[in-house]
Protein backbone atom coordinates (compact mmCIF):
# COMPACT_ATOMS: atom_id res chain seq x y z
CA UNK A 1 0.00 0.00 0.00
CA UNK A 2 1.80 2.78 -1.24
CA UNK A 3 -0.96 5.57 -0.88
CA UNK A 4 -1.67 7.78 -4.09
CA UNK A 5 0.59 7.67 -6.98
CA UNK A 6 3.26 10.79 -6.42
CA UNK A 7 1.07 13.32 -8.33
CA UNK A 8 3.19 16.16 -9.36
CA UNK A 9 2.17 19.60 -7.92
CA UNK A 10 2.98 22.63 -9.51
CA UNK A 11 5.20 24.11 -6.72
CA UNK A 12 6.73 23.00 -3.49
CA UNK A 13 3.90 24.69 -1.42
CA UNK A 14 1.20 22.53 -3.23
CA UNK A 15 2.88 19.81 -3.02
CA UNK A 16 3.42 20.37 1.06
CA UNK A 17 -0.47 21.24 1.39
CA UNK A 18 -1.15 17.99 -0.61
CA UNK A 19 1.27 16.14 1.33
CA UNK A 20 -0.08 17.30 4.84
CA UNK A 21 -3.68 16.25 3.87
CA UNK A 22 -2.55 12.99 2.96
CA UNK A 23 -0.30 12.69 6.16
CA UNK A 24 -3.35 13.38 8.35
CA UNK A 25 -5.71 11.25 6.64
CA UNK A 26 -3.27 8.16 6.64
CA UNK A 27 -2.79 9.38 10.75
CA UNK A 28 -6.50 9.31 11.53
CA UNK A 29 -7.03 6.23 9.89
CA UNK A 30 -3.84 4.42 12.05
CA UNK A 31 -5.46 6.30 14.78
CA UNK A 32 -8.91 4.76 14.39
CA UNK A 33 -7.27 1.68 14.07
CA UNK A 34 -5.33 2.32 16.85
CA UNK A 35 -8.06 3.58 19.07
CA UNK A 36 -9.43 -0.40 18.59
CA UNK A 37 -6.98 -1.66 20.04
CA UNK A 38 -6.86 0.80 23.08
CA UNK A 39 -9.92 -0.11 24.12
CA UNK A 40 -10.21 -3.41 24.33
CA UNK A 41 -6.31 -3.49 26.04
CA UNK A 42 -7.45 -0.72 28.59
CA UNK A 43 -10.37 -2.84 30.11
CA UNK A 44 -8.76 -6.41 29.50
CA UNK A 45 -5.09 -5.74 29.64
CA UNK A 46 -4.69 -8.01 25.87
CA UNK A 47 -3.73 -7.08 22.91
CA UNK A 48 -6.77 -8.50 20.47
CA UNK A 49 -4.67 -9.67 17.35
CA UNK A 50 -8.43 -10.54 16.16
CA UNK A 51 -8.85 -6.41 14.90
CA UNK A 52 -7.58 -7.25 11.34
CA UNK A 53 -10.41 -9.86 10.96
CA UNK A 54 -12.57 -8.12 12.43
CA UNK A 55 -11.92 -5.29 10.11
CA UNK A 56 -12.41 -7.68 7.21
CA UNK A 57 -15.75 -8.65 8.55
CA UNK A 58 -17.07 -5.30 9.11
CA UNK A 59 -15.99 -4.25 5.35
CA UNK A 60 -17.67 -7.57 4.40
CA UNK A 61 -20.76 -6.49 6.44
CA UNK A 62 -21.23 -3.07 4.58
CA UNK A 63 -20.88 -5.11 1.17
CA UNK A 64 -23.44 -7.42 2.25
CA UNK A 65 -25.77 -4.46 3.46
CA UNK A 66 -25.06 -1.78 1.26
CA UNK A 67 -24.93 -3.08 -2.45
CA UNK A 68 -26.25 -6.70 -2.06
CA UNK A 69 -29.57 -5.74 0.50
CA UNK A 70 -29.54 -2.23 -0.70
CA UNK A 71 -30.02 -1.24 3.01
CA UNK A 72 -31.11 1.97 3.76
CA UNK A 73 -31.58 2.59 -0.03
CA UNK A 74 -34.47 0.46 -0.24
CA UNK A 75 -36.76 2.10 2.13
CA UNK A 76 -35.90 5.79 2.22
CA UNK A 77 -34.84 8.54 -0.79
CA UNK A 78 -32.12 11.69 -0.13
CA UNK A 79 -28.61 11.72 -1.02
CA UNK A 80 -26.39 8.31 -1.35
CA UNK A 81 -23.69 9.36 1.21
CA UNK A 82 -26.52 9.66 3.91
CA UNK A 83 -27.44 6.20 2.72
CA UNK A 84 -24.09 4.91 3.17
CA UNK A 85 -23.06 6.39 6.39
CA UNK A 86 -26.13 4.57 8.05
CA UNK A 87 -25.31 1.43 6.22
CA UNK A 88 -21.75 2.08 7.67
CA UNK A 89 -23.62 2.23 11.12
CA UNK A 90 -25.19 -0.73 10.46
CA UNK A 91 -22.13 -2.54 9.85
CA UNK A 92 -20.10 -1.45 12.51
CA UNK A 93 -23.23 -2.56 14.47
CA UNK A 94 -23.29 -6.03 12.98
CA UNK A 95 -19.38 -6.38 13.73
CA UNK A 96 -19.83 -5.28 17.44
CA UNK A 97 -22.24 -8.37 18.05
CA UNK A 98 -19.91 -10.06 16.50
CA UNK A 99 -17.25 -8.59 18.98
CA UNK A 100 -19.91 -9.55 22.05
CA UNK A 101 -20.78 -13.39 21.12
CA UNK A 102 -16.50 -13.66 20.24
CA UNK A 103 -15.86 -12.33 23.61
CA UNK A 104 -18.79 -14.10 25.45
CA UNK A 105 -17.63 -17.19 24.15
CA UNK A 106 -14.01 -17.29 24.30
CA UNK A 107 -13.06 -14.24 26.24
CA UNK A 108 -15.20 -14.39 29.55
CA UNK A 109 -14.25 -17.78 30.42
CA UNK A 110 -10.53 -16.48 30.97
CA UNK A 111 -11.02 -13.74 33.19
CA UNK A 112 -8.33 -14.52 36.03
CA UNK A 113 -6.43 -16.32 33.93
CA UNK A 114 -2.81 -15.77 32.62
CA UNK A 115 -3.41 -12.81 30.07
CA UNK A 116 -0.84 -14.27 27.88
CA UNK A 117 -3.36 -17.42 27.29
CA UNK A 118 -5.84 -14.33 26.49
CA UNK A 119 -3.67 -12.94 23.93
CA UNK A 120 -2.99 -16.33 22.06
CA UNK A 121 -6.43 -16.66 22.06
CA UNK A 122 -6.95 -13.82 20.16
CA UNK A 123 -4.24 -14.95 17.65
CA UNK A 124 -6.59 -17.82 17.26
CA UNK A 125 -9.80 -15.92 16.81
CA UNK A 126 -7.98 -13.82 14.07
CA UNK A 127 -7.30 -17.03 12.00
CA UNK A 128 -10.56 -18.48 12.74
CA UNK A 129 -12.37 -15.29 11.76
CA UNK A 130 -9.86 -14.44 9.36
CA UNK A 131 -10.48 -18.09 7.36
CA UNK A 132 -14.39 -17.09 7.19
CA UNK A 133 -14.22 -14.23 6.09
CA UNK A 134 -12.25 -15.01 3.35
CA UNK A 135 -14.60 -17.84 2.10
CA UNK A 136 -17.20 -15.15 2.67
CA UNK A 137 -15.07 -12.61 0.68
CA UNK A 138 -13.83 -15.19 -1.67
CA UNK A 139 -11.36 -14.27 -4.44
CA UNK A 140 -13.50 -12.02 -6.05
CA UNK A 141 -12.85 -8.29 -3.86
CA UNK A 142 -16.72 -7.00 -2.79
CA UNK A 143 -17.62 -3.40 -3.68
CA UNK A 144 -18.22 -1.33 -0.80
CA UNK A 145 -19.96 1.79 -2.76
CA UNK A 146 -17.79 4.24 -1.06
CA UNK A 147 -19.71 7.50 -2.20
CA UNK A 148 -16.97 9.90 -3.20
CA UNK A 149 -15.28 7.01 -4.77
CA UNK A 150 -11.59 8.44 -6.36
CA UNK A 151 -12.44 11.80 -6.22
CA UNK A 152 -10.77 14.60 -5.43
CA UNK A 153 -10.88 18.51 -5.02
CA UNK A 154 -8.36 21.25 -5.18
CA UNK A 155 -6.78 23.68 -2.35
CA UNK A 156 -4.92 26.58 -4.50
CA UNK A 157 -2.78 23.68 -6.62
CA UNK A 158 -2.86 20.66 -4.19
CA UNK A 159 -5.08 17.52 -5.17
CA UNK A 160 -7.12 16.42 -1.91
CA UNK A 161 -8.32 13.38 -1.68
CA UNK A 162 -12.30 13.26 -0.63
CA UNK A 163 -11.36 9.90 1.51
CA UNK A 164 -9.09 12.12 2.90
CA UNK A 165 -11.22 14.60 4.86
CA UNK A 166 -13.53 11.17 5.47
CA UNK A 167 -10.84 9.62 7.03
CA UNK A 168 -10.21 12.62 9.26
CA UNK A 169 -13.47 13.71 9.96
CA UNK A 170 -14.04 10.28 11.15
CA UNK A 171 -11.18 10.05 13.10
CA UNK A 172 -12.33 13.28 14.79
CA UNK A 173 -15.78 11.72 15.66
CA UNK A 174 -14.71 8.90 17.07
CA UNK A 175 -11.90 10.11 19.21
CA UNK A 176 -14.14 12.81 20.97
CA UNK A 177 -16.98 10.54 21.14
CA UNK A 178 -14.56 8.15 23.23
CA UNK A 179 -13.43 11.00 25.12
CA UNK A 180 -17.30 11.88 25.96
CA UNK A 181 -17.73 8.14 26.94
CA UNK A 182 -14.78 8.15 29.53
CA UNK A 183 -16.72 10.85 31.15
CA UNK A 184 -20.10 8.78 31.64
CA UNK A 185 -20.77 6.74 34.51
CA UNK A 186 -20.06 3.46 32.37
CA UNK A 187 -16.75 5.10 30.82
CA UNK A 188 -15.64 5.91 34.34
CA UNK A 189 -16.63 2.39 35.15
CA UNK A 190 -14.22 0.99 32.59
CA UNK A 191 -11.17 2.85 33.39
CA UNK A 192 -11.76 2.23 36.79
CA UNK A 193 -11.90 -1.64 35.87
CA UNK A 194 -8.67 -0.90 33.74
CA UNK A 195 -6.78 0.18 36.88
CA UNK A 196 -7.61 -2.19 39.61
CA UNK A 197 -10.03 -5.50 38.88
CA UNK A 198 -10.32 -6.36 42.18
CA UNK A 199 -11.50 -2.84 43.38
CA UNK A 200 -13.46 -2.30 40.67
CA UNK A 201 -15.70 -5.65 41.51
CA UNK A 202 -15.62 -4.49 45.48
CA UNK A 203 -17.53 -0.96 44.24
CA UNK A 204 -20.06 -3.37 42.63
CA UNK A 205 -18.70 -2.75 39.07
CA UNK A 206 -20.30 -5.76 36.47
CA UNK A 207 -16.60 -6.54 35.23
CA UNK A 208 -18.12 -9.16 32.44
CA UNK A 209 -20.12 -6.06 31.37
CA UNK A 210 -17.60 -3.55 31.11
CA UNK A 211 -15.59 -6.33 28.70
CA UNK A 212 -18.24 -6.72 26.36
CA UNK A 213 -19.14 -3.38 26.14
CA UNK A 214 -14.84 -2.86 25.26
CA UNK A 215 -15.31 -5.73 23.10
CA UNK A 216 -18.24 -4.32 21.02
CA UNK A 217 -16.76 -0.74 20.71
CA UNK A 218 -13.69 -2.06 19.97
CA UNK A 219 -14.67 -4.39 17.20
CA UNK A 220 -16.94 -1.30 16.00
CA UNK A 221 -14.30 0.70 15.80
CA UNK A 222 -12.08 -1.95 14.07
CA UNK A 223 -15.13 -2.40 10.85
CA UNK A 224 -15.08 1.43 10.63
CA UNK A 225 -10.98 1.90 10.18
CA UNK A 226 -11.04 -1.59 8.13
CA UNK A 227 -13.79 0.36 5.86
CA UNK A 228 -11.96 3.71 5.46
CA UNK A 229 -8.95 1.71 4.95
CA UNK A 230 -10.27 -0.09 1.73
CA UNK A 231 -10.85 3.64 0.18
CA UNK A 232 -9.77 4.17 -3.03
CA UNK A 233 -6.29 6.08 -2.46
CA UNK A 234 -5.09 3.31 0.53
CA UNK A 235 -7.43 -0.15 -0.40
CA UNK A 236 -7.93 -2.07 -3.40
CA UNK A 237 -9.86 0.74 -4.46
CA UNK A 238 -12.72 0.53 -2.51
CA UNK A 239 -13.10 -2.96 -2.32
CA UNK A 240 -13.73 -5.73 0.43
CA UNK A 241 -10.38 -7.79 0.12
CA UNK A 242 -8.44 -10.09 1.74
CA UNK A 243 -5.35 -7.54 2.19
CA UNK A 244 -8.12 -5.82 4.65
CA UNK A 245 -7.10 -8.42 6.85
CA UNK A 246 -3.50 -7.58 7.20
CA UNK A 247 -4.01 -3.53 7.42
CA UNK A 248 -4.96 -3.43 11.38
CA UNK A 249 -1.34 -4.71 11.87
CA UNK A 250 0.19 -1.45 10.50
CA UNK A 251 -1.49 0.53 13.19
CA UNK A 252 0.16 -1.38 15.88
CA UNK A 253 3.70 0.46 15.93
CA UNK A 254 1.14 3.35 16.33
CA UNK A 255 -0.21 1.53 19.39
CA UNK A 256 3.06 0.83 20.64
CA UNK A 257 4.53 4.68 20.39
CA UNK A 258 1.72 6.09 21.69
CA UNK A 259 0.75 3.69 25.01
CA UNK A 260 -1.13 0.48 24.80
CA UNK A 261 -3.56 1.75 27.05
CA UNK A 262 -3.87 5.76 26.10
CA UNK A 263 -6.61 6.82 23.98
CA UNK A 264 -5.21 10.28 23.31
CA UNK A 265 -1.59 8.31 22.59
CA UNK A 266 -3.45 6.79 19.95
CA UNK A 267 -4.05 9.75 18.40
CA UNK A 268 -1.09 11.10 18.71
CA UNK A 269 0.81 7.83 18.07
CA UNK A 270 -1.47 7.06 15.01
CA UNK A 271 -0.95 10.78 13.66
CA UNK A 272 3.18 11.13 14.09
CA UNK A 273 3.49 7.43 12.55
CA UNK A 274 1.35 8.44 9.56
CA UNK A 275 3.27 12.23 9.18
CA UNK A 276 6.55 9.58 9.17
CA UNK A 277 5.20 7.49 6.95
CA UNK A 278 4.04 9.76 4.22
CA UNK A 279 6.51 12.10 4.65
CA UNK A 280 9.50 10.03 3.98
CA UNK A 281 7.44 9.24 1.25
CA UNK A 282 7.55 12.18 -0.45
CA UNK A 283 10.80 13.96 0.42
CA UNK A 284 13.28 10.75 0.61
CA UNK A 285 11.44 9.80 -3.02
CA UNK A 286 14.64 11.44 -4.76
CA UNK A 287 16.94 8.88 -2.68
CA UNK A 288 16.27 5.62 -3.88
CA UNK A 289 19.07 4.63 -5.24
CA UNK A 290 20.58 4.63 -2.20
CA UNK A 291 18.00 4.00 0.51
CA UNK A 292 16.03 1.77 -2.28
CA UNK A 293 12.08 1.52 -2.81
CA UNK A 294 9.26 0.39 -0.12
CA UNK A 295 11.58 2.41 2.59
CA UNK A 296 8.21 4.14 3.68
CA UNK A 297 6.91 0.96 4.95
CA UNK A 298 10.06 0.63 7.51
CA UNK A 299 9.76 4.60 8.51
CA UNK A 300 7.38 3.64 11.15
CA UNK A 301 8.79 1.22 12.85
CA UNK A 302 12.42 3.02 13.14
CA UNK A 303 10.21 5.78 14.48
CA UNK A 304 8.41 3.17 17.27
CA UNK A 305 11.80 1.68 17.78
CA UNK A 306 13.35 5.31 18.46
CA UNK A 307 10.03 6.63 20.47
CA UNK A 308 10.38 3.44 22.64
CA UNK A 309 13.77 3.85 23.55
CA UNK A 310 13.11 7.25 25.35
CA UNK A 311 9.77 6.07 26.52
CA UNK A 312 9.27 2.39 27.05
CA UNK A 313 5.85 2.98 28.11
CA UNK A 314 4.98 4.92 25.17
CA UNK A 315 4.49 8.36 24.55
CA UNK A 316 1.47 8.72 26.87
CA UNK A 317 1.26 4.92 28.38
CA UNK A 318 1.31 5.48 31.92
CA UNK A 319 3.99 3.71 33.82
CA UNK A 320 1.68 3.91 37.46
CA UNK A 321 0.69 6.58 38.80
CA UNK A 322 1.52 6.20 42.74
CA UNK A 323 2.25 7.92 44.97
CA UNK A 324 5.27 7.20 47.73
CA UNK B 1 -27.92 -8.24 60.67
CA UNK B 2 -25.06 -9.82 59.14
CA UNK B 3 -24.45 -13.66 60.10
CA UNK B 4 -21.04 -15.53 59.42
CA UNK B 5 -21.22 -19.46 60.58
CA UNK B 6 -19.43 -22.27 60.72
CA UNK B 7 -17.08 -20.98 57.11
CA UNK B 8 -14.54 -22.81 55.75
CA UNK B 9 -12.42 -21.53 53.18
CA UNK B 10 -10.31 -23.05 51.00
CA UNK B 11 -7.67 -21.46 48.35
CA UNK B 12 -6.09 -23.11 45.46
CA UNK B 13 -8.31 -26.46 46.00
CA UNK B 14 -5.34 -27.09 48.82
CA UNK B 15 -5.16 -24.12 51.76
CA UNK B 16 -7.62 -24.35 54.21
CA UNK B 17 -7.77 -20.69 55.84
CA UNK B 18 -10.60 -20.15 57.53
CA UNK B 19 -11.95 -22.98 59.79
CA UNK B 20 -15.05 -22.86 60.95
CA UNK B 21 -15.33 -19.03 61.37
CA UNK B 22 -18.67 -17.50 63.39
CA UNK B 23 -18.85 -13.83 63.70
CA UNK B 24 -22.34 -11.63 63.87
CA UNK B 25 -22.16 -7.74 63.46
CA UNK B 26 -25.61 -6.37 64.67
CA UNK B 27 -27.48 -3.57 63.10
CA UNK B 28 -26.21 -0.65 64.43
CA UNK B 29 -23.37 -1.95 66.06
CA UNK B 30 -19.38 -1.68 65.22
CA UNK B 31 -18.05 -4.51 66.10
CA UNK B 32 -13.91 -5.56 65.68
CA UNK B 33 -12.21 -8.36 64.27
CA UNK B 34 -8.63 -8.60 65.73
CA UNK B 35 -5.97 -10.91 64.64
CA UNK B 36 -2.17 -10.84 64.04
CA UNK B 37 -1.36 -10.97 60.14
CA UNK B 38 -2.09 -14.61 58.75
CA UNK B 39 -5.21 -15.06 60.99
CA UNK B 40 -7.47 -14.84 57.66
CA UNK B 41 -9.21 -11.31 58.59
CA UNK B 42 -8.82 -10.28 54.65
CA UNK B 43 -10.03 -13.44 53.98
CA UNK B 44 -13.22 -13.45 55.98
CA UNK B 45 -13.64 -10.09 54.02
CA UNK B 46 -13.31 -11.73 50.61
CA UNK B 47 -15.29 -14.21 51.60
CA UNK B 48 -18.06 -12.22 52.91
CA UNK B 49 -18.36 -9.53 49.63
CA UNK B 50 -17.33 -12.22 47.18
CA UNK B 51 -14.00 -11.46 46.23
CA UNK B 52 -12.49 -14.93 47.07
CA UNK B 53 -13.02 -15.71 43.04
CA UNK B 54 -10.19 -13.35 42.38
CA UNK B 55 -7.87 -15.49 44.59
CA UNK B 56 -8.88 -18.89 43.60
CA UNK B 57 -10.73 -19.55 47.07
CA UNK B 58 -13.75 -20.85 47.65
CA UNK B 59 -16.20 -21.27 50.75
CA UNK B 60 -16.14 -25.23 51.61
CA UNK B 61 -18.48 -25.03 54.22
CA UNK B 62 -21.05 -22.66 56.35
CA UNK B 63 -23.01 -19.73 55.18
CA UNK B 64 -23.03 -16.05 54.89
CA UNK B 65 -26.39 -14.32 55.76
CA UNK B 66 -27.50 -10.59 55.62
CA UNK B 67 -31.07 -9.89 57.38
CA UNK B 68 -32.09 -13.79 56.65
CA UNK B 69 -30.93 -14.21 53.24
CA UNK B 70 -27.95 -16.12 51.92
CA UNK B 71 -25.40 -13.95 50.45
CA UNK B 72 -22.58 -16.91 50.18
CA UNK B 73 -22.72 -17.34 46.30
CA UNK B 74 -23.78 -14.37 44.81
CA UNK B 75 -21.43 -11.93 42.71
CA UNK B 76 -19.87 -9.16 44.18
CA UNK B 77 -22.26 -6.42 42.46
CA UNK B 78 -25.05 -7.83 44.12
CA UNK B 79 -23.91 -8.28 47.45
CA UNK B 80 -23.37 -4.34 46.70
CA UNK B 81 -26.58 -3.97 45.81
CA UNK B 82 -28.04 -6.06 49.23
CA UNK B 83 -26.43 -3.64 51.46
CA UNK B 84 -22.68 -4.68 52.15
CA UNK B 85 -19.86 -2.45 50.82
CA UNK B 86 -16.02 -2.47 51.55
CA UNK B 87 -13.09 -0.61 52.02
CA UNK B 88 -10.26 -2.71 51.19
CA UNK B 89 -6.89 -3.12 52.51
CA UNK B 90 -4.66 -0.79 51.07
CA UNK B 91 -7.21 1.78 50.27
CA UNK B 92 -7.18 0.80 46.27
CA UNK B 93 -8.81 3.89 44.99
CA UNK B 94 -8.02 4.50 41.54
CA UNK B 95 -5.33 6.21 41.27
CA UNK B 96 -6.09 7.21 37.59
CA UNK B 97 -9.35 8.60 38.27
CA UNK B 98 -9.89 11.74 39.65
CA UNK B 99 -11.11 12.35 43.52
CA UNK B 100 -15.07 12.59 41.90
CA UNK B 101 -14.47 9.98 39.26
CA UNK B 102 -13.63 7.12 42.31
CA UNK B 103 -16.93 8.60 43.98
CA UNK B 104 -18.75 7.91 40.88
CA UNK B 105 -17.37 4.37 40.58
CA UNK B 106 -18.83 3.44 44.51
CA UNK B 107 -22.36 4.52 43.70
CA UNK B 108 -22.03 2.84 40.44
CA UNK B 109 -25.19 0.36 41.67
CA UNK B 110 -27.31 3.37 42.43
CA UNK B 111 -29.57 4.29 39.69
CA UNK B 112 -31.48 6.91 41.47
CA UNK B 113 -30.04 10.65 40.71
CA UNK B 114 -31.05 12.04 43.40
CA UNK B 115 -29.94 9.26 46.00
CA UNK B 116 -26.39 9.63 44.44
CA UNK B 117 -26.21 13.41 44.55
CA UNK B 118 -27.34 13.12 48.14
CA UNK B 119 -24.46 10.33 49.33
CA UNK B 120 -22.24 12.86 47.45
CA UNK B 121 -23.02 15.73 49.14
CA UNK B 122 -22.79 13.49 52.28
CA UNK B 123 -19.18 12.72 51.84
CA UNK B 124 -18.38 16.53 50.89
CA UNK B 125 -19.36 17.19 54.37
CA UNK B 126 -18.06 14.13 56.02
CA UNK B 127 -14.55 14.89 54.30
CA UNK B 128 -14.19 18.75 53.15
CA UNK B 129 -10.50 17.54 52.54
CA UNK B 130 -11.90 16.23 49.46
CA UNK B 131 -14.41 19.11 48.88
CA UNK B 132 -11.10 20.69 47.88
CA UNK B 133 -9.51 18.49 45.81
CA UNK B 134 -12.79 16.70 43.74
CA UNK B 135 -11.07 17.21 40.53
CA UNK B 136 -7.58 16.19 41.56
CA UNK B 137 -5.97 13.09 40.36
CA UNK B 138 -6.83 10.40 43.42
CA UNK B 139 -3.10 8.76 43.27
CA UNK B 140 -1.42 11.95 44.01
CA UNK B 141 -3.48 12.50 47.30
CA UNK B 142 -1.90 11.74 50.46
CA UNK B 143 -2.05 8.67 52.44
CA UNK B 144 -4.22 10.23 55.11
CA UNK B 145 -6.88 11.74 51.74
CA UNK B 146 -6.45 8.75 49.94
CA UNK B 147 -8.69 6.38 53.16
CA UNK B 148 -10.61 8.87 53.21
CA UNK B 149 -11.49 8.94 49.80
CA UNK B 150 -12.21 5.52 49.80
CA UNK B 151 -14.20 4.89 52.98
CA UNK B 152 -16.32 8.01 50.94
CA UNK B 153 -16.44 5.72 47.95
CA UNK B 154 -17.67 3.01 49.94
CA UNK B 155 -20.31 4.92 51.70
CA UNK B 156 -21.82 6.00 47.74
CA UNK B 157 -23.73 2.92 47.67
CA UNK B 158 -25.35 3.85 50.88
CA UNK B 159 -24.51 0.62 52.67
CA UNK B 160 -26.46 -1.16 55.58
CA UNK B 161 -23.00 -2.77 56.44
CA UNK B 162 -19.30 -1.18 55.93
CA UNK B 163 -16.90 -3.55 56.40
CA UNK B 164 -13.46 -1.86 56.70
CA UNK B 165 -10.23 -3.77 56.41
CA UNK B 166 -7.24 -2.24 58.10
CA UNK B 167 -8.08 1.82 57.98
CA UNK B 168 -5.41 2.72 60.52
CA UNK B 169 -2.85 0.86 57.97
CA UNK B 170 0.25 2.80 57.28
CA UNK B 171 -1.36 6.03 58.82
CA UNK B 172 -0.08 9.23 61.16
CA UNK B 173 -1.38 8.78 64.92
CA UNK B 174 -2.95 11.95 64.10
CA UNK B 175 -4.64 10.32 60.99
CA UNK B 176 -5.78 7.43 63.09
CA UNK B 177 -7.56 9.53 65.57
CA UNK B 178 -9.63 11.02 62.52
CA UNK B 179 -10.39 7.78 60.94
CA UNK B 180 -11.89 6.66 64.43
CA UNK B 181 -13.98 9.10 64.88
CA UNK B 182 -15.07 8.99 61.01
CA UNK B 183 -16.15 5.56 61.49
CA UNK B 184 -18.25 6.73 64.79
CA UNK B 185 -19.83 9.10 63.13
CA UNK B 186 -20.61 6.38 59.99
CA UNK B 187 -22.20 4.90 62.77
CA UNK B 188 -24.20 7.04 64.31
CA UNK B 189 -25.78 7.34 61.30
CA UNK B 190 -27.52 3.79 60.81
CA UNK B 191 -24.49 2.43 58.95
CA UNK B 192 -23.03 -1.28 61.01
CA UNK B 193 -19.64 -1.38 61.06
CA UNK B 194 -17.45 -4.33 61.16
CA UNK B 195 -13.98 -3.10 61.94
CA UNK B 196 -11.30 -5.37 60.76
CA UNK B 197 -7.72 -4.31 62.77
CA UNK B 198 -4.47 -4.91 63.93
CA UNK B 199 -4.67 -1.80 66.27
CA UNK B 200 -6.62 -3.37 68.91
CA UNK B 201 -6.15 -0.32 71.02
CA UNK B 202 -7.85 2.25 68.55
CA UNK B 203 -10.79 -1.25 67.23
CA UNK B 204 -11.47 -2.06 70.43
CA UNK B 205 -12.11 1.78 71.92
CA UNK B 206 -15.02 2.28 69.62
CA UNK B 207 -16.74 -1.48 69.04
CA UNK B 208 -19.11 -2.72 70.50
CA UNK B 209 -18.29 -6.11 70.18
CA UNK B 210 -14.91 -8.28 69.44
CA UNK B 211 -14.03 -10.78 67.96
CA UNK B 212 -9.90 -11.78 68.28
CA UNK B 213 -9.18 -14.07 65.30
CA UNK B 214 -5.93 -16.80 65.36
CA UNK B 215 -5.22 -19.20 62.22
CA UNK B 216 -8.79 -19.42 60.48
CA UNK B 217 -10.75 -19.42 63.87
CA UNK B 218 -12.15 -17.28 66.55
CA UNK B 219 -10.43 -17.68 70.03
CA UNK B 220 -11.94 -15.50 72.21
CA UNK B 221 -14.91 -12.65 71.92
CA UNK B 222 -16.32 -10.76 74.07
CA UNK B 223 -18.21 -6.58 74.38
CA UNK B 224 -15.19 -4.56 73.51
CA UNK B 225 -15.34 -2.80 77.00
CA UNK B 226 -14.67 -6.28 78.45
CA UNK B 227 -11.88 -7.65 75.79
CA UNK B 228 -9.91 -4.15 76.42
CA UNK B 229 -9.19 -4.73 79.84
CA UNK B 230 -8.60 -8.84 79.72
CA UNK B 231 -5.07 -9.52 80.62
CA UNK B 232 -3.95 -11.52 77.58
CA UNK B 233 -5.74 -8.92 74.74
CA UNK B 234 -3.53 -6.70 76.72
CA UNK B 235 -0.54 -8.18 76.85
CA UNK B 236 -0.40 -9.54 73.18
CA UNK B 237 -2.47 -7.07 71.64
CA UNK B 238 -1.44 -3.72 73.00
CA UNK B 239 1.98 -4.79 74.44
CA UNK B 240 1.11 -3.83 77.95
CA UNK B 241 1.83 -5.59 81.42
CA UNK B 242 -1.27 -7.17 83.37
CA UNK B 243 -0.03 -4.80 86.12
CA UNK B 244 1.47 -1.38 85.65
CA UNK B 245 0.98 -0.34 82.21
CA UNK B 246 4.47 -0.20 80.99
CA UNK B 247 5.34 -1.07 77.70
CA UNK B 248 6.83 -4.52 76.97
CA UNK B 249 9.97 -4.79 74.91
CA UNK B 250 9.71 -6.13 71.87
CA UNK B 251 11.79 -9.12 72.50
CA UNK B 252 9.60 -10.02 75.69
CA UNK B 253 6.53 -10.06 73.13
CA UNK B 254 8.08 -12.44 71.10
CA UNK B 255 9.38 -14.80 73.50
CA UNK B 256 5.67 -14.56 74.72
CA UNK B 257 4.51 -15.41 72.15
CA UNK B 258 6.49 -18.45 71.41
CA UNK B 259 4.98 -19.65 74.63
CA UNK B 260 1.41 -19.01 74.76
CA UNK B 261 -0.94 -19.37 72.03
CA UNK B 262 -5.15 -18.30 72.13
CA UNK B 263 -6.91 -21.07 72.64
CA UNK B 264 -10.76 -21.10 73.70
Amino acid sequence: MSGLPLVLAANALDTFVQTLFKALALGSLYALLALGFVLIYKATQTINFAQGALALAGTWFLSIIFMDWEIPGRWIGGPGWVHWFIALLLAATATAVLGLIVERLTIRPMIGEPLFSMAVITLGLEVVIRVVAFDAVNTTPRILGIPWGAETFKIGGAMVAWSYIAAIGMAGVAFLGTWRFFKTRTGVAMRATAFDQEAALAQGINVGRVFAIAWAAGAALAAISGIFASMPPWGPAGLASRDGAFFAFRALPAVILGGLDSVVGALIGGLIIGFAEVFAGQYLASYTGVIGTGYQQVVPYVVMLVGLLVRPYGIFGTAEVRRV
Amino acid sequence: MLEVANLEVVYNEVILVLRGLSIEVPDGQIVALLGANGAGKTTTTRAITGLLDVHEGKITKGTVTLAGERIENLEPSQIVRSGITQVMEGRRVFAELTVDENLVTGGITNTDRVSISEAHDRVMTMFPVLADRRTATAGYLSGGEQQMLAIGRALMSNPKLLILDEPSLGLAPKLVAQIRDTIVEINQSGTSVLLIEQNANMALSIADYGYIMETGKIVMDGEAAKLLKDEDVQEFYLGLHGDGGDRKSFREVKHYKRRKRWLS
